[in-house]
């Protein structure tokens, strides 16, 4: 369960305590509440790429479909944002079953396909669909969250939400990966088969962990429409799903705390480079390519593989 | 000797250092978002040049009352989650007295949550109606672009005058073109005008034979298209390949040279409206837009050793403006909100601005000419 | 009600860009063919096609020169892809080969953005501006350039791969790594050989639509996921399969936008796509894999 995991979360929830207090300028803030909502997204792609072997080329589908269904139920209808939220989750858990139980059927990466054609319409209604969502300009005027009566309309209040949310995220997708069935996901991983031949449901699986990583992506999109009161279908498409697999990639496959670094680095990096921008798009193009080809399981994965095979061989390990 | 000569270098550095100090006075923290990277650089670019061309130029004369203008410009890449921290950051860190830009609808939308919330003055280079209405909730919020609204008046009562009562109307699916489509089938009763077709485009569309297919088959008189980039040159071409000899009337998105480059032939006889600064020589000498155009031309190719551009005539324009109102506000953001709004008949690139509390962006119609193309180039008309 | 005259336009205008489709989809069905890899940076080939053709023009103003050197760049751009990106992986599972062709296809855009920036470039007509008429329909001779393409390597690619040896050679990679390579055959140098056509390919694409579409720099990455769509709808492993499934692409987004609405005519591709997967997986012509 969560012993032997304990001193980690706790650490965890230290540090973003100690950072509430310590910090005071809410444009740090800001930022972190980014890095947060990007991890949610990332840990989702992270568990179905690196645990069901399988791709995501439309995530911000779900990104948006959460943040839309949030600002459009609340700033159009008025509903409480905590029950928009939740049919925010009900939408996106939804789609993906539509699109996951066929494309998930058949082996290969056809839902990699599907996604990507899935990612691309959304992002398209939600540019077209101007009545509804506002259209290319955006939808505006969405509140903010707030608990109990207390409303959360500043970075710094926004913080204290979110950074839990992702903490239990992590944790709960930790022990997703250390249960029984997380075990049958990474051996599914290894080769569909094998697993195939112990009995594990492979499709079942797959499907499931898509259905979560859906619902994180939605549960982002409406923590994200709840901090900047505004959205705009630009953030939604294509390009974003690519960066989105690039924190993945970045970070590493298969690792929880990788999803936090991938999505730390590629939040942050950005505003402290400004000579990043002009290269932006090659050097995402770059990450992706060269991490893959060198360290598929990923650069933090990789990197320590490395460093533990280095290791074993100063010891004088043999490879067999 | 040596020893004397070097106490008397040192005494006068020391002097000319503390005679510099007195004059130093604090500079303004001038703030700039703009895309400048990113699908609307062409926005971005010339917006963040002429924001330094300013500054530059009142920084060699001293600056304002004595006090340099310190700009600290971020690239917004159109991105609104940028937009939104780079304002975080100008706001919290850098300790901006206003902010210039950003140079999109949907960035400003977001920039300005902030600037609202933290009552500093911002700027906008973008045209969305909604960036300053409704007034009550704009109050610390300006713009410089000319309106949607403003250029359609124009291209109706244009169309009023030369009885082209029915039109269709093709519209991209951006912001821009939606704003566009949304004022077009807005101001089309007023007018007299009938819009009997409307069919939408792509930005990044490539032929647009079927909806002009379409429109050809309606009663049009004239078509108008409202877009920006490549794609309405484009339409243009697919106009004269369908062999559609009604007018083609465009928005002022594509007042510029590269776009009757890229139409050829097809951008023979155009019409559309724009900005001044387009037909400028063409402008009588009483017109006291003329002397600014000119200046502003000059300066930019000068400097940057690129044709004009109107986009950066926004920022030049709202520049210009905050410089008005810090020289005579100083460093309170609510004085200079406030010498903002009394701006009366500033004559900028983009038109003369006369700013109200319930008007934040200060043009009329007047801002645009109603000009055509011919023998590739832009020509006055009316 | 659209009268015969615009039903006449819209089947050619949805033929024309069809066309397009087809030869972008043939790209990825040559790949796949070889290599049961799907390259998602075929798109960028087209592009880079496009503009390296129209950068050549502009130093030396003759078309022919522009289309060889165009394709001949791109060519090399593909066989340094497939060398440098794609031979070295240690681990091919579809999914990382994926990744990697992605991250290709945005890092030639992001290259192309440097070098080329975001403007607009054209190219002239191979033969001219003056449309062609079929009664009050119109097309354009560069079109018929297109389409008179597609038809003519249509056939020879078939041809190749179902008659000559090296053809032979590349399916039965394809088919099975292994067996291939105990046969004999020089598995590395197959795989080289068909990204270099398929960029070739979709180089001659670029060049022939830029005169009608003109050049930019993010060109190719929605006719990249069309031309995917296209080659999915017609069935991956079928090269006339992807020429149809470009057709019906181009015919559905004209009609589609002609009759009902152009606000979603993007979107017919995907719809497509969605469902071809959905209801018939291998697509119209696939019935392999």
């Amino acid at each position: 369960m969560l012993s032997g995991l304990g001193n980690r979360w706790v650490l965890f929830a230290g540090a973003v305590l100690a950072v509430a207090a310590v910090l005071s300028n809410e444009y740090y803030f800001t930022l972190l509440n980014f890095i947060g909502i990007h991890t949610l997204l990332v840990v989702g792609l992270n568990l179905l790429l690196g645990y069901a072997g399988q791709i995501s080329l439309g995530h911000a589908a779900f990104f948006g479909l959460g943040a839309y269904t949030s600002g459009i139920l609340t700033a159009t209808c008025g509903v409480n944002p905590w029950l928009a939220l939740l049919a925010g989750l009900v939408i996106s858990g939804l789609a993906a079953l539509l699109i996951g139980i066929p494309a998930l059927k058949l082996r290969g990466y056809y839902l990699a396909m599907a996604t990507l054609g899935f990612g691309i319409i959304v992002y398209i209604v939600l540019n077209e669909a101007q009545p509804l969502t506002g259209g290319p300009s955006g939808l505006s005027g969405i509140p903010s969250l707030s608990l109990a009566g207390f409303p959360l309309n500043t970075a710094r209040r926004l913080y204290l939400l979110v950074w839990p949310v992702v903490g239990g995220i992590l944790a709960l997708s930790a022990n997703l990966v250390d249960s029984r069935s997380g075990r049958a996901l990474r051996a599914l991983h290894d080769s569909e088969a094998a697993a195939e031949s112990l009995g594990v449901d492979t499709s079942r699986m797959k499907l499931k962990i898509f259905i979560w990583s859906a619902l994180y992506a939605s549960l982002a999109g409406s923590l994200y429409a709840h901090s900047l009161n505004f959205i705009a279908p630009a953030s939604f498409g294509f390009m974003f799903s690519i960066k989105l697999v690039t924190m993945v990639v970045l970070g590493g496959m298969a690792s929880i705390w990788g999803s936090l670094l991938g999505a730390g680095v590629l939040t942050v990096l950005p505003e402290v480079l400004t000579v990043f921008h002009d290269f932006e798009v090659i050097i995402f193009g770059a990450i992706l390519m060269v991490v893959m080809i060198f360290l598929p399981r990923g650069l933090v994965r990789g990197l320590m593989d490395l460093w533990e095979f280095r290791r074993y061989k100063r010891q004088g390990g043999q490879i067999v | 000797m040596k020893k004397i000569g070097l106490v008397l270098a040192l005494t006068l550095l020391a002097l000319s250092a503390a005679a510099n100090a007195a004059d130093l006075k604090e500079p303004y923290i001038i703030g700039g978002i703009f895309s400048i990277t990113g699908p609307a650089s062409y926005l971005g670019e010339p917006e963040r040049n002429c924001l330094e061309m300013v500054v530059e130029e009142i920084n060699a004369a001293g600056g304002l009352n004595g006090h340099p203008l310190q700009p600290v410009i971020y690239d917004d890449e159109g991105d609104v989650t940028k937009a939104r921290l780079h304002a975080e950051k100008l706001l919290q860190k850098d300790k901006a007295l206003a902010i210039v830009g950003p140079s999109l609808t949907h960035t400003s939308m977001t920039v300005l949550e902030i600037t609202q919330k933290a009552k500093l003055p911002l700027i906008s280079c973008a045209a969305g109606a909604a960036i300053t209405s409704p007034a009550k909730d704009r109050f610390w919020v300006f713009k410089t672009a000319q309106t949607d609204q403003m250029a359609v008046s124009r291209i109706y009562a244009y169309c009023k005058k030369h009885n082209l009562t029915k039109v269709a109307i093709l519209t991209v699916s951006t912001g821009f073109g939606m704003a566009g489509k949304d004022q077009l089938l807005g101001q089309a009763p007023q007018y007299g005008v009938e819009v009997v077709a409307q069919e939408v485009f792509g930005e990044k569309d490539t032929d647009m034979t079927p909806q002009l297919t379409k429109i050809r088959g309606s009663a049009a008189q004239a078509v108008i298209c409202w877009g920006t980039g490549p794609a309405p040159a484009l339409v243009a071409k697919n106009l004269k390949q369908l062999g559609l000899t009604i007018p083609l009337i465009q928005s002022h998105g594509v007042a510029s040279k590269k776009f009757i480059e890229l139409a050829g032939d097809a951008a023979e006889g155009i019409i559309l409206p724009a900005g001044k600064l387009v037909v400028y020589k063409q402008l009588p000498d009483t017109d006291p837009q003329k002397a600014v155009c000119q200046e502003y031309a000059e300066k930019y190719q000068a400097k940057f050793k690129a044709p004009e551009s109107s986009f950066g005539g926004y920022a030049y324009d709202a520049q210009r403006l905050l410089n008005a109102a810090l020289t005579k506000a100083g460093s309170d953001p609510a004085k200079i909100r406030d010498a903002l709004e009394g701006t009366r008949n500033f004559v900028g690139v983009s038109g003369i601005f006369n700013m109200s509390p319930e008007d934040h962006n200060g043009l009329n119609p007047e801002a645009f000419v109603m000009v055509k193309i011919h023998n590739g180039d832009f020509a006055l008309i009316d | 009600m659209p009268t015969l005259s615009s039903l006449l336009q819209y089947f050619l205008s949805g033929l024309t860009n069809g066309a397009i489709y087809a030869l972008i989809a043939l790209g990825f069905g040559i790949i796949f063919n070889a290599t049961a890899i799907i390259n998602f940076a075929q798109g960028e080939m087209v592009m880079l096609g496009a503009l390296c053709a129209i950068s050549l023009y502009h130093l030396i103003p003759s078309l022919p020169l522009a289309f060889l050197g165009g394709v001949f760049l791109v060519s090399l751009v593909g066989l340094v892809f497939e060398r440098l990106a794609l031979r070295p992986v240690r681990d091919p599972a579809p999914i990382t080969l994926i990744i990697i062709t992605v991250g290709a296809a945005v890092f030639l855009k992001g290259l192309a953005m440097l070098l080329w920036g975001k403007e607009a470039y054209s190219l002239p007509s191979f033969s001219g501006n003056a449309p062609l008429y079929l009664g009050a329909a119109t097309i354009m001779p560069q079109n018929l350039w297109v389409l008179g393409l597609t038809a003519f390597l249509v056939l020879v690619l078939e041809a190749f791969f179902r008659l000559t040896l090296v053809g032979k050679a590349m399916r039965a990679t394809a088919y099975n790594l292994r067996a291939a390579r105990l046969v004999g055959i020089a598995v590395g140098r197959m795989v080289q050989l068909s990204f270099g056509l398929a960029a070739a390919l979709g180089a001659g694409a670029g060049i022939l639509i830029a005169p009608l579409t003109l050049g930019v720099y993010d060109m190719g990455t929605m006719l990249g996921l069309k031309g995917f769509s296209a080659a999915i709808i017609g069935g991956l492993g079928s090269l006339s399969g992807g020429v149809l499934g470009g057709l019906l692409l181009g015919l559905a987004e004209s009609f589609t936008s002609g009759l009902i609405s152009s606000s979603y005519r993007d979107a017919v591709a995907f719809l497509l796509l969605l469902l071809v997967l959905f209801l018939r997986p291998q697509g119209l012509m696939g019935g392999r894999r």
